[in-house]
C-alpha cells in the first residue's frame, strides 16, 4: 500500500532557556497544540486516527510516562487513538513519521501522526541519565565521547578548519533570516498560545541574524578542556582514530545546533483517507531507512543512509532536488557534502539548526515539512531528508510531491 | 587448632583475636587463615559469653599484607590453567570464599572492631573495612590501603564495595584505581577508619569502643534508607559525571590493554546499586573474571613474584659470601657516573669520584646535590644531605682511588678509552678488586682483556636517568666469575634496585631489544605509514612513548652513531635497514632529537610538543595506510622476535630476566608480564605462525628462532608449562 503525507506543521522554536517564550509551556502542552492544529487544519475526526508517535528524547519527568498518549487525551483527540513515545535521539521526530508510514504501508493504519517534541529548558539534555556514558561496561563497548567531540573528529578527519565550520555557521543564519523575511514557513508554524489565549511564539527565535566570521570567531571551542583534560575524551578519540595525531577543537555554540523547545507533527495516511477528508496527498514515500554506524564519531551516519536510501528507491544522487541535513554541527554537515559531492546550493537552503535551533524530539519532523514546503515553493519533485543520530546511526527518508 | 588466630576473652566478654601467621615475617591470607578466621567468626556469633570482638595482629611487622604471595600466585596458576576454559562457577565459589566471611563477620550479630597498629593492606584493610568501627595506630609512618590493581587484581574482598559505601565513589575509585595509600591522619580524614591510637593503645581503644557500644552491631549500608556519601544511582548527576570521568581517566591510562580497572569500575557501578549481600556477589564474579585472565597472573609473576626473587638475590650463586661494597670507586663524572655516585652515597656507600679535571669531578658531585635539594621535605633532609654529600669524594688522581672495594666505569664509550682507564685503575687497586663497567654497546668479553684476571671483571649497565629507573643489567662476559657475579648483585641489592643478569652480546639484552621497538617505527616511517599511527598504536600497545618520540628522547644522533659503530664492527655481516637511512637523514638535515630541540618533532618553547610537518614531504604517506592493527603487530611482534632470539641464543638464560628486563628497562607493555610472559600467553604455536607471515610480509628481521619453532611444534613454554592460549 502506498503511504502519503497530507500534512505537517510545528511550532516556532524558543531559546531553550528559562528567559525563552516556551519556557512556560509543559512539554505535553507543546504536543497537544501541534496535534489540534492536525486536527482543525484538516477537519478530520480524530476517531480515525490509528496512532499517534511522538519522538521524546529526554523522556523523564515531566516528559515522561508515554507523553503520546497523554498528548491524545489532553488534546481532546477521541479516547480510541493510542499514543507512543520513541526515542531515536536527534532523529525521533523522522522516526516517528517513518513509523506512522510504515504503518500505513502495512495496513496497520489508515489514518496517523508522527511527529516529536521536547522541552529543553524545562527537561534537559541527559535528564534521563542513561547507560551510555555512566555504566562504564557500556562506554567502554561503545567508545563514548560526547557528540561535539565526535563532530570535532570529522572536523580533523576530513580536514575542516575553525574557518570552514565557521563559514558555515554564517550562511546558516543568513539563510534562516532570508527565509523567514520571505515567509517561506508560514504554511507550517504553528503559533503557541498561552493558558489564556495568548500568543506566545510565532517565529523562531534563536536565530541571529547578525552573525559574522569576525563574531564567531570570538567564541572559544567548547570541547576543547573536556577533551584534552578532564576527563580527557580526545584519548578515546586517538584510540578510536589513531591515525589522527591530536583532535581539532573547532565546534562552538555558534556552529552547532541551538539548544530550544518545540513540538512537529506529521499527518500521514493512506489514499482512500485522503479521498474521505478531501485531503489532497502532500508527497509520497519513496524510501526510508535508519542505519547503524560507528558510535565514536557517532555523526558520520547520514552518508550511508543516503545511500540505503537511493538505493531502496532505485534512484541515483541526480534524481534529488532537495537535500535536507539536521545541522547538529556544522562539520557534518560539510562532511556529507564532501561525501556525497553536493554544493552547499543543493542542501539546507532554508538554513537549519544552526540558525533556528534543535529541539531533540521534534527536530526529524520540522526538517520533514521544511523540505516539503520547499518542494511546494520552488517547484521541484524529490528530496531526501536525514538526521545524523547519537551512537552512530541515522535515519532518513526520500519523499516526491504528488 | 587454629595455628594463625589465637583468642582471648577477656572480663567485660570482649574477645581478642590475635592474627599471627606462622612462618611469615607479615601476617598474609593463607588457606590456613581462612580456616582458622572461619572458626573464629563462628565462635564470635555462637559463643554467649562473647559481647564483642576485638581482631589484631601478633607481629610487630604490622597488622596485614594481604593475600600471601604463593597462594594467590597458584590461585591465579590454577585459573588460567585450563587455558580459556576454567570452570568459573568453581572459580567463583573459590573466591567468594573470602567475601563470605567477612559479611558473615559484620552480620554476626555483636560489634567488632580492629586495632591496626602497623601496615594494613590489601585484603587485611578489606577484613577491617568489614569491621563496625576501625582504629588506627596515629604514628605517621605507618600506610594502609587496597594496592591490588598494581598487579593486575583489584579489591575483590568487599573492599570494592564498602570502600565506596564508607567514603563516596569518587574518593573510593580515585584511591582503588590507582593503589594508593593512606597515611593515619588522611584515612581519619577521608573516614576510611573511625579513631586513630596513639601507637601501642589501639587494642585498648578498639576494647573500649566495643564496651561503649555493645549496639553498634550493624553496618550503615545493612540500615534501611542508607545512601552512599555524595550520592548515586541513575538519578544523580554527580554519580555519572563521576562514572563517566573515571572511564575516561582509567581509559587514557590502560589504554584498553589492562583489564583489571575496567573490572573494578564494573563491579563498582553496578554493586553500588545493590544489597550488600547481591553487591559482594557481584564483585566476586567480577574478580573471578580477573582472576582467570592471564593477565594477572603474568602481572603477579613478574611484577610481584619475579621482582621480589630478583631482589633478593635469585641469580646470586649461592656459595659466595656477602660482600657488600664500602668504598666504590666512580670512574667518570658525567651523567651516568653521577647518578650512581648519588644513589650509592644515598645507600650509605663511600665513593670516589673520578673524572680528568676536578671541574668535571665536582659537577657530578654538584649533580648529587641538585637530586637531594629537589627532594628535602620529601623523605630528605638538610642534615642527610649534607652527610649523604660528605660521602662522595671528586678527585682527577687514580692514587685516590686506593681502598676502594669495586669499581663501576662510565668513560667515553670508546674500547680503547676504556683499557687505558682500566689499565691505570688495575695499576692501584690490583686485579682482585671486582671492576664493573657501565658500557651500553661494548662487548664486555672484549673490555675484560684489560683486567689482569677477567674473571673479575663484568658489565654493570644503568639505565638514565639512575635515580628514577629502577633496573640495573648485570652482563657477564665470557670469563666473569661468581664473586663478580655476587659482587655486582650484592650493590645492586645495597642500592635498591632491581638486577637482571644476561649474557654478553652486542647491545646486551636490553639495549638490543628496545632498538628493534625505535627500528621499527622508523622503518615504517620510511614507507610511508603516517607518523601518527606509528606513535599512536605504540601508545595503544603499552609502550611508554611512540618508537619516534622515544627516538628524540634518546637523541637520533646517539642510535645513528651506534649504528655507525655497529656497521663498522660487523663488516659485511651488518644488515642495513631503511630505518638507518632515515636517522642519517634526519642527522644530516639536523634534526638531531629532543636535545636540541628538532627531531621527528618540534618542541615549541611555548606548547607542546608536535610531529615535525616536514615529515609529511620528506616521507610523504602512502596511498594505502596500514591498519592500526597491523602497525600495532609489528611494533609488538618486532620486539618479541628479538627478545626469543636473545632467550635461543643463551644471551638471557631465564624467562624472569627477560621479562624484568623488558618492563624495568625499556617500558615494555607492563600488563603483558613481559615478552616472555607474552609468548607463553599467545601462545608460541601462534607467535611462530605470525612471525612467519610478518616475516614474508616484511623481512627476515621478523623470522622466528629455531628455538621458538621447537618450543611450538613440542607445545613447551618459556616458564614451563603447558599453558597455551590462542590469542
Amino acid at each position: 500500500m502506498e503511504a502519503f503525507i497530507y500534512d505537517a506543521v510545528r511550532t516556532p522554536r524558543g531559546r531553550g532557556k528559562p528567559d525563552g517564550s516556551l519556557h512556560e509551556v509543559t512539554p505535553v502542552q507543546l504536543a497537544v497544540q501541534v496535534l489540534q492544529a492536525v486536527r482543525e487544519r484538516n477537519a478530520i475526526d480524530t476517531a480515525d486516527v490509528d496512532d499517534v508517535i511522538l519522538g521524546c528524547v529526554a523522556p523523564v519527568g515531566e516528559q515522561g510516562t508515554d507523553i503520546a498518549r497523554l498528548a491524545v487525551l489532553t488534546a481532546g483527540f477521541a479516547e480510541t487513538v493510542p499514543g507512543v513515545q520513541i526515542n531515536r535521539f536527534c532523529a525521533s521526530g523522522l522516526e516517528a513519521s517513518n513509523m506512522a508510514l510504515a504503518k500505513v504501508i502495512s495496513g496497520e493504519a489508515e489514518l496517523a501522526i508522527g511527529g516529536g517534541v521536547e522541552s529543553m529548558s524545562r527537561v534537559p539534555m541527559g535528564a534521563d541519565g542513561g547507560a551510555w556514558a555512566s555504566d562504564p561496561n557500556v562506554a567502554y563497548s561503545t567508545y563514548f565521547a560526547p557528540q561535539g567531540i565526535g563532530a570535532d573528529v570529522i572536523a580533523t578527519k576530513f580536514g575542516f578548519s575553525r574557518d570552514d565550520v565557521d563559514a558555515y555557521a554564517v550562511e546558516s543564519q543568513k539563510r534562516a533570516a532570508h527565509a523567514w523575511s520571505e515567509g517561506r514557513f508560514r504554511k507550517s508554524i504553528v503559533p503557541v498560545k498561552d493558558v489564556i489565549g495568548q500568543t506566545l511564539l510565532d517565529h523562531d527565535e534563536h536565530m541571529r541574524p547578525e552573525t559574522t566570521m569576525q563574531s564567531l570567531a570570538s567564541l572559544k571551542a567548547s570541547f576543547t578542556a573536556m577533551g584534552e583534560e578532564m576527563p580527557g575524551f580526545d584519548t578515546i578519540a586517538l584510540l578510536r582514530y589513531p591515525d589522527l595525531e591530536k583532535v581539532n577543537h573547532v565546534h562552538h555554540a555558534g556552529n552547532s545546533s541551538g539548544i530550544v523547545d518545540g513540538a512537529a507533527a506529521v499527518l500521514v495516511g493512506n489514499k482512500a483517507m485522503g479521498e474521505k477528508y478531501g485531503l489532497k496527498p502532500r508527497a509520497r514515500m519513496k524510501a526510508m531507512a535508519s542505519v547503524g554506524s560507528e558510535p565514536m564519531i557517532m555523526l558520520t551516519g547520514p552518508e550511508s543512509i543516503a545511500d540505503k536510501l537511493l538505493k531502496k528507491a532505485g534512484m541515483s544522487k541526480g534524481d534529488i532536488d532537495l537535500w535536507e541535513l539536521n545541522e547538529a554541527f556544522a562539520s557534518v554537515v560539510l562532511r556529507y557534502m564532501q561525501a556525497m559531492n553536493l554544493d552547499h546550493s543543493q542542501i539546507n537552503v532554508n538554513g537549519g539548526a544552526i540558525a533556528m535551533g534543535h529541539p531533540l524530539g521534534a527536530t526529524g519532523a520540522m526538517v520533514l515539512g521544511t523540505a516539503l514546503d520547499e518542494l511546494e515553493r520552488s517547484g521541484k519533485g524529490t528530496a531526501l531528508i536525514n538526521l545524523c543520530v547519537g551512537a552512530g546511526m541515522g535515519t532518513g527518508i526520500i519523499i516526491e510531491r504528488v | 587448632m587454629a595455628t594463625t588466630i589465637t583468642t582471648q576473652i577477656d572480663a567485660d566478654g570482649i574477645a581478642l583475636f590475635t592474627i599471627d601467621v606462622p612462618n611469615q615475617s607479615m601476617n598474609v591470607i593463607t588457606p590456613e587463615f581462612l580456616t582458622d578466621f572461619a572458626e573464629a567468626i563462628a565462635t564470635l556469633a555462637s559463643d554467649e559469653a562473647i559481647k564483642g570482638a576485638v581482631f589484631a595482629s601478633g607481629k610487630a611487622s604490622g597488622f596485614m599484607a594481604g593475600m600471601d604471595l604463593k597462594y594467590l600466585n597458584a590461585m591465579l596458576r590454577d585459573a588460567t590453567a585450563g587455558g580459556g576454559s576454567t570452570d568459573m562457577s568453581a572459580l567463583f565459589d573459590k573466591v567468594f570464599v573470602l567475601n563470605d566471611l567477612f559479611r558473615k563477620m559484620e552480620t554476626c550479630g555483636k560489634p567488632v572492631t580492629v586495632a591496626i597498629e602497623g601496615t594494613c593492606m590489601g585484603g587485611g584493610l578489606e577484613l577491617a573495612l568489614a569491621c563496625h568501627h576501625r582504629v588506627l595506630t596515629s604514628d605517621p609512618r605507618v600506610t594502609i590501603g587496597l594496592p591490588e590493581i598494581l598487579v593486575g587484581l583489584f579489591p575483590g574482598g568487599g573492599g570494592s564495595q564498602r570502600l565506596p559505601r564508607l567514603v563516596g565513589i569518587q574518593g573510593a575509585l580515585m584511591y582503588m584505581l590507582q593503589g594508593k595509600n593512606w597515611r593515619p591522619a588522611e584515612a581519619l580524614g577521608m573516614k576510611v577508619v573511625d579513631e586513630l591510637a596513639e601507637p601501642g593503645k589501639a587494642i585498648e581503644v578498639a576494647k573500649a569502643w566495643v564496651k561503649a557500644n555493645p549496639d553498634a552491631k550493624t553496618q550503615p549500608w545493612d540500615v534501611k534508607g542508607f545512601k552512599v556519601p555524595g550520592g548515586s544511582g541513575q538519578f544523580n548527576p554527580g554519580f555519572i559525571q563521576t562514572m563517566m570521568a573515571a572511564t575516561v581517566m582509567t581509559t587514557k591510562q590502560t589504554q584498553r590493554n589492562i583489564h583489571a580497572p575496567h573490572a573494578l569500575l564494573s563491579a563498582v557501578y553496578e554493586g553500588i546499586q545493590l544489597p550488600m549481600d547481591k553487591a559482594i556477589r557481584v564483585e566476586s564474579k567480577y574478580f573471578a573474571k580477573v582472576v582467570s585472565d592471564p593477565q594477572a597472573m603474568n602481572m603477579v609473576r613478574t611484577l610481584f613474584v619475579s621482582k621480589q626473587a630478583a631482589e633478593r638475590g635469585a641469580r646470586r650463586p649461592a656459595g659466595v659470601e656477602k660482600a657488600p661494597t664500602k668504598k666504590l670507586a666512580m670512574l667518570g663524572a658525567g651523567m651516568m657516573g653521577a647518578g650512581i655516585a648519588n644513589v650509592a652515597a644515598q645507600a650509605g656507600i663511600e665513593v670516589v669520584l673520578l673524572d680528568r679535571d676536578q671541574a668535571a669531578a665536582d659537577k657530578g658531585k654538584a649533580h648529587a646535590e641538585e637530586q637531594m635539594k629537589k627532594r628535602i621535605g620529601r623523605g630528605m633532609t638538610p642534615e642527610k644531605m649534607a652527610q649523604t654529600l660528605g660521602r662522595i669524594t671528586p678527585v682527577t688522581d687514580v692514587e685516590a682511588l686506593k681502598g676502594c672495594d669495586f669499581v663501576i666505569e662510565a668513560v667515553f664509550e670508546d674500547a680503547a678509552i676504556k683499557a687505558e682507564m682500566t689499565n691505570k685503575v688495575e695499576a692501584v687497586l690490583g686485579p682482585d678488586v671486582i671492576f664493573g663497567s657501565n658500557t651500553s654497546t661494548l662487548p664486555i668479553t672484549g673490555l675484560a682483556a684489560a683486567w689482569s684476571k677477567p674473571e673479575n671483571f663484568i658489565g654493570v649497565h644503568f639505565f638514565s636517568p639512575v635515580e628514577r629507573m629502577p633496573l640495573v643489567e648485570i652482563i657477564l662476559g665470557k670469563q666473569t666469575g661468581e664473586a663478580a657475579i655476587a659482587k655486582a648483585l650484592d650493590f645492586v641489592a645495597q642500592i635498591r634496585k632491581t638486577p637482571i643478569v644476561v649474557n654478553d652480546s652486542r647491545g646486551f639484552y636490553t639495549s638490543r631489544c628496545f632498538g628493534t621497538y625505535v627500528m621499527e617505527g622508523t622503518q615504517m616511517l620510511a614507507e610511508g605509514v603516517g607518523p601518527a599511527l606509528i606513535e599512536n598504536m605504540g601508545k595503544q600497545l603499552g609502550m611508554p612513548v611512540g618508537p619516534l618520540a622515544v627516538s628524540d628522547e634518546v637523541s637520533i644522533e646517539l642510535g645513528h652513531k651506534v649504528t655507525l659503530a655497529t656497521r663498522k664492527a660487523l663488516g659485511d655481516a651488518y644488515v642495513a635497514s631503511l630505518a638507518d637511512d632515515v636517522a642519517a637523514h634526519m642527522v644530516e638535515i639536523g634534526r638531531l632529537g629532543r636535545k636540541n630541540g628538532k627531531g621527528y618533532y618540534d618542541y615549541p618553547a611555548d606548547g607542546k610538543k608536535a610531529l615535525w610537518p616536514g615529515l609529511g614531504q620528506d616521507y610523504p604517506l602512502a596511498l594505502a595506510q596500514p591498519t592500526p592493527e597491523a602497525v600495532r603487530e609489528r611494533l609488538l611482534y618486532r620486539q618479541l622476535v628479538e627478545c626469543a632470539r636473545c632467550f635461543a641464543e643463551g644471551v638471557l638464560v631465564t624467562p624472569e630476566d627477560g621479562d624484568l628486563g623488558a618492563i624495568f628497562g625499556w617500558g615494555f607493555a607492563p600488563y603483558t608480564g613481559g615478552p616472555f610472559s607474552a609468548i607463553d600467553t599467545i601462545g608460541p604455536k601462534t607467535v611462530v605462525e605470525t612471525l612467519d607471515r610478518l616475516a614474508a610480509e616484511h623481512g627476515d628481521r621478523f623470522a622466528p628462532p629455531q628455538q621458538l619453532r621447537d618450543m611450538a611444534a613440542s607445545g613447551a613454554t618459556y616458564y614451563g608449562s603447558k599453558i597455551v592460549k590462542a590469542a
